[in-house]
């Protein structure tokens, strides 16, 4: 039975009945009802318990503000938590719950917290929970329970959620009187347009109200509006669309929710989609919140914004109450009033103003309503719902207190403290706001982007100044575009004289502010008057303090509804003026957003690219798992017959070093650079004597910053007189081009060089091992590949098995070797052909892990892995590789203090004394596992693994002056304080002549 | 999100570029012959002015090439941006 539901009246539609689940419960309600109405109509008043002292709370707002009907809706992988039901559309099914209450909301145990709030006062976590200190963690998991704003789900977001990018010359936030009509004048200007509303339908505050346009129903002239502008193939329009973020030189994100008023799950397509708009212009026409007032108990159940009021009267067909009381400061409540009067219920009006209002009030008396003016709501009655109210007689211009009150009884109490444009966007672009001394509240001062405000989120209160103001908003924009305006037709509206707000930013009470019933400010996080004070007494100065301290602004609402009365209370504590407090800082967002909203189609395999080579189904087909390097995926073992890591790569190893192996080592990148002043670029970029090279010759390479250290290496290859190939690192290539280009633009624009990126083009398949040479000729190649014609480290062209190649006679195992590039088209071929030719050898692939294996046996550092930055070539040992003929970048530095230190970390081999333990990489290392702790840190391992070559464990480390501690005993520090000496050696533990790769 | 002109293509969001600090920088002809002090001067220090600031782009996911731009380091507004060769001139928007 929806008991509160009026006979007549609303926006909803009667002969569409929805059933939904609240906290367990079946009810009914109508299509476009929002929770908060359907719960309404159903005379369900307690709707959640408050943050920190478990006050029953009910609904407040009616929109973005609410700050007590918070609650988790949907179930399962779609749920949602921190939904405002004002802001949830109800559909046929929806199940939603309160986020806090425990047991249950009724009985809640936690409520006990109320009977002790003394205790519970402005930084009562700060000063409680501090010690001892290690205890927070048990604290901390009692006090977020207990908090509760929900739950996020567990299981992946089955729905999906897009990203749109838009480029408009006007953009228009809000789709009330003002928005529409500077949206019209825009369009009609020619000006391309988006306007976004949050709600279902456009219309703001026309929606909630009973007012007449050109003497019709508003709604009239609403539809009539929107019915143009989506005529006009200039502008987009955007309903449940809530522009949340405003960001620099005018990017704007917009949260459109496309199914979530359907049902829990988008049936078909997208749930929610971003929209990011670049405006040229932008209107900001977001209207205003209506303030409470602040009095004691006022978050009682039923306890409700007068404009909440109306709008579940007018816009729901719901009154929230049987017996009315108004408590007010300023005129528009009266509309309220007279809304309660016309839906038959009866109503007082309590003005704390003697004057009362304007035309308003002759209304609300001749419509026969009590209006008590000079009064005000001094308590109210009731725990989980609002039973009566207590008055008084209250002197606003001498602020008189009172001594005796009078008992009202009703179960609703609409009030109003007066409006807050609602200045959120224009805050976050950068704009400053202004305090107005008569309309008592913040308005939009200097823009600083190129945005204007209109309507009441400029502070302009009636229909007409709204309208007015829109008009004036869509030519100034659209002048700003270079575009001509058409003279617009101000709508004729009714309008009355208001008398002014009376300030009355905490009401007063029959006990000093400290003592009285709660006052509260900020509901959702129970901050009260005198929480506020409490921070002032305690010596906090500063609004953002403040906020801190004592939570005021935080939580789902942000202070939409709490803040500007906070301020105004802790400026009245200070003895400061309104101004002088200030407010907080806005930030994005506006309302909360999903997480897949801001991750939009970049989830599971779209959220990174993934680079396979060329030879990658082929290590597919052979089992091999994957290694992530980067972007790429490399085959990082070859498993056979139930083998593991490593098994795998002891096999893989004994099969290179004894006969022969092979990888896919195409991820390298490679950069051909030519160009008449080549030699003399690359002299500059690497540290040996490039120019020196002979055609067909390679050599190792290594480039530092400009800091001195190390920032790749790679094989470089003399093709010509005038061009190089050069390789680097695999996570290096991207970065390694880009230095390259940076120097070329910015430092040396004279020289000719041009530089191409080939890693894609062309693939690298090494082969490695004694027998190396022999599959090759088994594959049949156009060259001699004797060691007199094609000697180590070399390069030459050849015909391959019938494709021609670029064959590096170079090794990364120490071993002869062979690195063939061909190009990647062809690469797969030829890999089955090499393991074809290399059968009777038994040629074995490898991945990753033997590669890294086998470097480490033969000291070859990888960058990234054995060095992080910090490290130079000198640390490394390879003084061999800095030319003393020339400069290159990174070489002054390394004659910095700092670089030739005598205890700096310095690559150096390590072996496990005990010869069987493999240390585990990143290791700390120490000179002494007696020293007192702290112990002091004399390195780390970077490299370690089990060599089947050796028979025994090899690492590497970064080890404090390491170059000249050889044969030192230091010790690894393992996790659970297990400590094992380990002796320093050369980091080249194999074949350290090189004898083997030189045959 | 910034709204960046590369002189070679236009107006293009902040996320196709790279930025590259401060410009004018100009590596020292002779590293050698300066003090460990000057030659860190030019490695680590900058100028972090609170306002007005030239700094270099790069349109990484575009012409990849290097400009200037001379941007607010309190208001984000850009003034202009301009090719390199440019540098010295008036000239660019």
């Amino acid at each position: 039975m929806q008991l509160d539901r009026l006979k007549t009246g609303g926006r909803i539609d009667r002969t569409r009945p929805l059933n939904f689940r609240f906290n367990g419960k079946t009810y009914s309600g109508f299509a476009g009802d929002t929770l908060a109405s359907a719960l309404l109509a159903n005379d369900v008043a307690l709707v959640s318990r408050s943050f920190k002292l478990h006050r029953p709370r009910g609904i407040v707002g009616a929109g973005a503000e609410e700050p007590n009907a918070i609650v988790q809706v949907g179930t399962g992988a779609s749920t949602l938590p921190n939904m405002r039901a004002t802001q949830v559309e109800l559909y046929d099914g929806l199940e939603a719950r309160s986020t806090k209450g425990w047991p249950n909301l009724r009985f809640d145990l936690a409520a006990l917290n109320d009977r002790f709030s003394k205790v519970f006062g402005a930084g009562f976590y700060y000063k409680t929970f501090m010690r001892p200190k290690a205890f927070w963690k048990y604290y901390e998991r009692f006090i977020r329970a207990s908090a509760g704003f929900g739950i996020a789900p567990t299981e992946p977001d089955p729905d999906s959620y897009e990203h749109r990018n838009a480029h408009c010359d006007v953009l228009v936030a809000g789709g009330g009187p003002a928005g529409l009509m500077a949206a019209l004048v825009a369009a009609r200007s020619g000006a391309r347009v988006i306007i976004a509303d949050e709600q279902n339908e456009f219309g703001g505050s026309l929606l909630s109200g009973s007012e007449s346009i050109d003497g019709k129903p508003a709604a009239e002239w609403v539809n009539a509006v929107i019915a143009e502008l989506r005529d006009r193939g200039n502008v987009t329009v955007l309903t449940r669309s809530t522009v949340f973020g405003y960001y620099d030189h005018n990017f704007i994100a917009v949260a459109e929710h496309c199914s979530d008023h359907k049902g829990e799950r988008a049936a078909d397509g997208v749930r929610e989609r971003l929209w990011r708009v670049r405006a040229d212009q932008v209107v900001l026409a977001q209207g205003a919140f209506e303030r409470p007032l602040v009095f004691c108990n006022n978050d009682r159940p039923g306890v409700m914004t007068a404009s909440a009021v109306s709008t579940y009267i007018n816009r729901y067909g719901v009154c929230p109450g049987k017996r009315a009381v108004v408590f007010t400061n300023n005129d528009s409540a009266y509309r309220t009033a007279l809304d309660l009067n016309n839906a038959g219920i009866p109503v007082v009006v309590v003005d704390c103003r003697k004057s009362g209002a304007g035309s308003l009030g002759a209304t609300a008396d001749a419509a026969g309503i009590t209006v008590l003016r000079g009064h005000i709501v001094s308590d109210v009655i009731g725990r989980h719902r609002v039973s009566g109210i207590r008055i008084a007689r209250w002197d606003g211009d001498t602020q008189s207190t009172f001594d005796s009150t009078i008992r009202i009884d009703c179960d609703l109490l609409a009030m109003s403290g007066g409006w807050s444009p609602a200045v959120h966007l224009h805050s976050q672009s950068g704009g400053t706001n202004a305090w107005d001394e008569t309309r008592h509240c913040f308005v939009p001062a200097e823009s600083a982007q190129a945005n204007v405000s209109a309507g009441a989120c400029n502070g302009h209160w009636s229909l007409k100044a709204c309208l007015q103001d829109g008009i004036d908003a869509g030519a100034e924009v659209a002048a700003r575009c270079g575009l001509r305006t058409m003279p617009v037709e101000l709508p004729v509206t009714t309008e009355g004289t208001d008398n002014p707000m009376q300030a009355l930013w905490r009401v007063p009470a029959s006990k000093d502010p400290d003592r009285c019933p709660k006052q509260f400010i900020d509901y959702q996080n129970d901050t009260s008057v005198a929480d506020v004070r409490l921070a002032a007494r305690e010596g906090y100065r500063n609004v953002e303090h403040v906020k801190r301290y004592t939570a005021l602004g935080f939580g789902t609402d942000q202070g939409k509804l709490g803040n500007i009365n906070g301020m105004a209370i802790l400026a009245e504590c200070l003895g400061k003026t309104i101004p002088e407090v200030g407010t907080t800082t806005f930030r994005p967002v506006y309302t909360p957003v999903t997480f897949g909203l801001g991750a939009g189609e970049n989830v599971g395999e779209l959220f990174d690219p993934i680079r396979k080579t060329a030879i990658h189904e082929r290590h597919q087909a052979a089992g091999s798992p994957f290694e992530v390097v980067g972007q790429w995926h490399r085959p990082w073992y070859f498993p056979q017959g139930g083998e593991d890591l490593h098994a795998a790569v002891a096999r893989e190893c004994l099969a290179t070093r004894n006969s022969v192996g092979m990888m896919d080592a195409s991820t390298l990148g490679k950069i051909d650079a030519r160009g008449p002043d080549v030699v003399e670029f690359l002299e500059r970029i690497y540290t040996h004597d490039v120019g020196r090279m002979k055609v067909g010759r390679c050599a190792y390479g290594i480039m530092l910053r400009e800091d001195g250290m190390l920032m790749d290496d790679g094989v470089m290859a003399r093709l010509g007189e005038h061009q190089y190939y050069l390789t680097t690192t695999t996570g290096g290539a991207a970065n390694v081009l880009n230095w390259l280009e940076t120097w070329l633009q910015t430092e040396w624009p004279e020289l000719k060089v041009y530089l191409t990126s080939l890693t894609d083009s062309f693939s690298t398949i090494a082969v490695a091992g004694p027998k190396s040479r022999d599959v090759l000729q088994n594959a049949g190649c156009s060259i001699d590949l004797g060691k007199e014609n094609f000697s180590f480290m070399s390069v030459q062209q050849a015909v391959l098995a019938g494709f021609p190649v670029q064959l590096f006679r170079v090794s990364f195992s120490g071993e002869l070797a062979f690195e063939i590039n061909i190009d990647s088209a062809y690469a797969s071929q030829m890999w089955q052909i090499l393991m074809e030719s290399g059968k009777e050898f038994d040629i074995t692939p490898y991945g990753t892990e033997t590669m890294h294996v086998l470097r480490a046996e033969k000291g070859f550092v990888i960058v990234g892995q054995d060095t992080d930055g910090s490290v130079t070539p000198v640390d490394l040992g390879m003084n061999w590789l800095l030319s003393k003929n020339k400069d290159f970048l990174g070489k002054r530095s390394l004659s910095r203090q700092d670089c030739v230190r005598d205890d700096r970390k310095q690559l150096v081999g390590l072996l496990s004394v005990d010869g069987s333990t493999v240390v585990p990489e990143g290791t700390q290392l120490i000179e002494d596992p007696g020293a007192p702790k702290p112990v002091p840190m004399c390195g780390h391992v970077t490299s370690s693994y089990f060599s089947a070559t050796l028979g025994h464990p090899i690492a590497m480390a970064l080890v404090s002056a390491g170059h000249r501690r050889k044969d030192e005993t230091i010790y690894a520090y393992l996790a659970d304080n297990l400590v094992v000496p380990v002796t320093i050696v050369s980091p080249v533990f194999y074949d350290a002549k090189g004898a083997r790769q030189n045959v | 999100m910034f709204l960046i002109q590369c002189p070679w293509c236009g107006n293009r969001a902040e996320t196709e570029y790279r930025y590259g600090g401060e410009a004018g920088i100009s590596r020292p002809k002779d590293p050698d012959a300066l003090s460990d002090a000057e030659w860190s001067d030019y490695l680590f220090y900058r100028s972090n002015p609170r306002g007005a600031h030239k700094e270099l782009w790069n349109h990484a996911q575009g012409c990849r090439r290097w400009f200037e731009v001379e941007r607010d380091t309190v208001s984000y507004k850009i003034a202009r941006s301009y090719k390199l060769a440019d540098r010295n001139s008036e000239s660019g928007s």
